[in-house]
């Protein structure tokens, strides 16, 4: 049993305090009547996940996610959200089916039950030896080795995701 | 398996994913505007994410190809961000809207 004073606990409950930030965030992210709100939620989340994948050894992939996706995309959801607000005086539920929000409820309670049941009885093939040292020179390495094609191949990706993004946005609006 | 020793156990990382998965999943079917499944869609490819990273550090042999999976991941999902959301502002200024009810010009 380990100490709650001791180190070791200290760093158990900061990595409670991460589980509790991400299942949180994701909570408001959804559940938020107001869609900034929301945005603010999943950035909370993000910033969850990136504490968790620090715990997991690899505080490279750590920083990208607070780099790319709390900095990048949150602040591009933020716009968005600036440049297209919905009405929120509409009223709700038009036409709508009462029974989805039940039936969206019980599909992912089952897919919820499912993933976390079948990850816990699954006895895993542990890998044997000491613990992978995922650092960033490693990563480094393989992201020029045997990864090489794949990461130029993200590179046209994003090319064109921003030439496309660009020219979506641009139609439709008219000249100065 | 204490509270405190939960971060040492894979368990812990897996059943984390698949809530963020499942969340993800009432978030795609609850909203009603294109931004919020949006947001959503963020929320199942963390899930992934988690599981890809979890996995890579408790039972994988190679120990770089999970965190290289999550990077490119990262690069997709900010690829797919700013193409929905360039979507999303095109609908927004042919119908003035973003609600997924209302872009329904090919309903019948």
């Amino acid at each position: 049993m380990t100490s709650l004073f001791s180190p070791e606990g200290l760093i158990g409950l900061l990595f409670l305090v991460l589980l509790g930030i991400t299942a949180c965030g994701a909570l408001i992210a959804v559940t938020a009547g107001r869609l900034i709100r929301s945005v603010a939620g999943l950035l909370l989340c993000l910033i969850g996940v990136a504490g968790l994948y620090y715990f997991l050894n690899s505080p490279f992939v750590a920083l990208m996610q607070l780099l790319i996706y709390v900095g990048a995309v949150g602040v591009v959801i933020a716009f968005a959200v600036m440049l297209a607000e919905p009405n929120p005086e509409k009223q709700p539920s038009r036409g709508r089916n009462p029974l989805t929000g039940a039936l969206g409820f019980l599909t992912s309670g089952v897919a919820f039950t499912g993933l976390a049941v079948l990850g816990l009885t699954t006895t895993w093939r542990r890998h044997v030896g000491p613990p992978p040292d995922g650092g960033m020179a490693a990563i480094g390495q393989s992201l020029l080795t045997t990864y090489s094609m794949v990461f130029e191949l993200i590179s046209i990706v994003l090319l064109v995701a921003i030439i496309g993004s660009l020219v979506l946005a641009r139609a439709g609006r008219e000249k100065p | 398996m204490t509270l405190l020793t939960l971060h040492t156990s894979l368990s812990t990382y897996l059943v984390i994913a698949a809530f963020l998965f499942a969340i993800g999943l009432y978030g795609m079917v609850q909203r009603r505007t294109l931004i919020g499944m949006l947001i959503s869609a963020e929320l199942i490819m963390a899930g992934a994410s988690v599981n890809f990273m979890a996995f890579n550090r408790f039972l994988a042999p190679n120990p770089t190809v999970g965190q290289i999976f999550t990077l490119f991941i990262m690069g997709i999902a900010a690829a797919e961000a700013a193409i929905t959301l360039s979507i999303v502002l095109a609908v927004y200024r042919n119908y003035r809207s973003i609600d997924t009810e209302d872009v329904t010009d090919l309903h019948g």
